[in-house]
């Protein structure tokens, strides 16, 4: 695959199964560039969740290569994962907010997994909830807020720590369509402050709202690249 | 610098980074309550354990040289001549450390309970002449034998027996009993063991969302654990420290009905420093094997996942 030296991520014939079941990817190559907004689609059981697994390394292939920040995933040992993990930033399908911390200390908690000191977290995640509009919910538990700010709070902490790729499966999923546009105007504009962006979701509506995106189709756990983005993809800045 | 409120009340409470990153987490679950009554129950086996250790050893020291010679003889005058002829050949050997002839009255008070008026009437009941003898050392058997040879052959009315020999069968059923506390103590410490895992499992398995959120934003097993084990430990600490109290309580009470027995045997099972240390070590190794198997745990589960 040419071109691999200023990619993010690079896919060259990934293969998963669970268990004995047949692969629900085969022959997945692609290849992620820094600062491009990326859709992926494809209908239910299609293979997104399991896709996105791969990117945020919950999940190892069980054939071929990726590649992720220069480095070779497949060889690196289980102990080097985390260093990788704090580079990527995940919004969970389920949101996944620890129940018992308040919605600051939720979104906080990148920072100070990374050891960040204290003095140089208070601003950051009070700017951040502010910026997604939770600044008045910040010692809310998760249970008291709804469906939209858990996923404000999910997209926050997704994001604070300033991530190189940030994966969201769904995240959309249980919001009205103006909240569902307003989170994308929010991954939107992290795009823009230079993060690679990876949105799954089966909504074909939401794909016209982000002009510039890029789009990729899973078709029962096969790749197939309708606008030719993934196979001459456009260069860094478009 | 003044601080800012805000930054003060969210200021981590240990100031470690497990209580920063988790700064409410209160693992809770059965650990507080199964950890109470295990170290409870531990700590009673091992103090009734420690204090029939003393009562043993005691009883022991006290009466391993102590000799008791009977001069069994129905005449008056034979027997007190035959008495006084025992004890002063008993004194007349060095490797006895103090001989002392038991007072007719002092006899006589003894048995009077037993016998009645009668006790004082010497020609009714003949009783015989005691003689309390304690030998520097041991009574070994050889040492018996040969005392009682030398003793028959002036004294032949003389009846000789070592005081540990009646006393056998007690400390045959102090040993029984000491055997019972310790197969309590180790069968208590296997069921805590049992326990302390499970309760530690259980718990650790209600926050197994936690652990996974934790894990997928780059948290090392290392941090991970060490946030479970804080949380657990101090449950375990708690839990510990009341069955400490428990424990340490139940001793005191049965040590105060026992010393009111006012007997010199029970006297001797007080507990001694070293023993009060080894009780207060079971809720530390309860809280280590707690904080011990937190950490197998988290990284057992954290092993399954990539
Ligand atoms: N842990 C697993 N074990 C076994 N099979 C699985 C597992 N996870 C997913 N699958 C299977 O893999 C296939 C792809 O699942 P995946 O969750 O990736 O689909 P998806 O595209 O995300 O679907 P949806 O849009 O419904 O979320 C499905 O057939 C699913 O049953
Ligand atoms: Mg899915």
């Amino acid at each position: 695959m040419s071109g691999s030296e200023d990619s993010i991520v690079q896919f060259d014939n990934v293969g998963l199964r669970y268990g004995t079941d047949r692969e629900v990817l085969s022959d997945i190559s692609f290849t992620l560039y820094p600062g491009s907004f990326y859709f992926l689609t494809g209908a239910s059981g299609a293979g997104k969740t399991s896709m996105l697994k791969l990117l945020y390394l919950a999940q190892r292939p069980t054939r071929g290569a990726i590649r992720m920040f220069g480095h070779d995933l497949i060889t690196q040992p289980r102990h080097a994962l985390p260093e990788f993990r704090r580079r990527i930033g995940t919004v969970f399908q389920d949101f996944r907010l620890i129940p018992h911390l308040s919605a600051f200390d939720n979104v906080a908690l990148p920072l100070r997994v990374s050891g960040i000191s204290e003095s140089d977290i208070q601003k950051p995640v009070s700017d951040m909830l502010d910026w997604v509009g939770l600044d008045h919910r910040r010692d809310a538990r998760p249970a008291t807020l709804s469906g939209g700010e858990q996923q404000r709070v999910a997209i926050a902490r997704a994001v604070i720590a300033r991530p190189e790729i940030l994966v969201a499966d769904e995240p959309t999923g249980n919001v009205d369509p103006d909240m569902a546009v307003k989170l994308l105007r929010l991954f939107e504009a992290l795009n823009r402050l230079g993060t690679t962006v990876v949105v799954a979701t089966h909504d074909v509506q939401l794909l016209r709202k982000v002009p510039d995106s890029l789009i990729m189709r899973l078709d029962k756990g096969a790749l197939s690249d309708p606008t030719g983005a993934l196979r001459y993809p456009p260069r860094r800045g478009m | 610098m003044a601080l800012d409120p805000l930054v003060r009340r969210t200021a981590p409470r240990f100031g470690s980074e497990s209580a920063r990153m988790l700064p409410q987490t209160r693992i809770a679950g059965p650990m507080p309550w199964v950890m109470a009554i295990m170290i409870a129950l531990t700590v009673m086996a091992a103090g009734a354990g420690l204090a029939l250790n003393n009562v043993a050893t005691n009883a022991r020291d006290e009466i391993s040289g102590g000799i008791t010679v009977q001069v069994v003889e129905g005449a008056p005058a034979s027997r007190e001549r035959q008495a006084r002829a025992a004890v002063s050949l008993l004194r007349a050997r060095d490797d006895v450390a103090s001989v002392r002839r038991v007072p007719d009255e002092e006899l006589a008070d003894l048995l009077e309970p037993w016998l009645g008026e009668a006790a004082n009437d010497a020609d009714a009941v003949p009783t015989p002449a005691l003689i309390d003898v304690r030998l520097s050392g041991p009574v070994t058997a050889p040492r018996l034998r040969e005392l009682r040879a030398q003793l028959l052959a002036q004294v032949p009315a003389a009846r000789l027996d070592a005081q540990a020999g009646w006393l056998a069968p007690v400390f045959e059923a102090l040993r029984s009993l000491q055997y019972l506390a310790i197969g309590l103590v180790l069968l208590l410490a296997a069921t805590s063991v049992a326990a302390v895992w499970l309760a530690a499992r259980s718990a650790l398995g209600t926050n197994r969302d936690t652990i996974e959120v934790i894990h997928h934003l780059g948290g090392t097993d290392g941090q991970i654990a060490r946030i479970f084990q804080r949380s657990i430990g101090i449950d375990a600490a708690l839990g510990g420290l009341a069955g400490l109290m428990l424990g340490i309580g139940a001793i005191f009470v049965l040590g105060q009905q026992f010393a009111a027995l006012g007997s010199g045997l029970v006297a001797g099972g007080t507990l001694d420093w070293r023993d009060w240390l080894a009780i207060a070590a079971v809720p530390v190794a309860g809280i280590v094997l707690a904080v011990l198997t937190a950490r197998f745990t988290v990284i057992a589960a954290l092993r399954r996942m990539l």
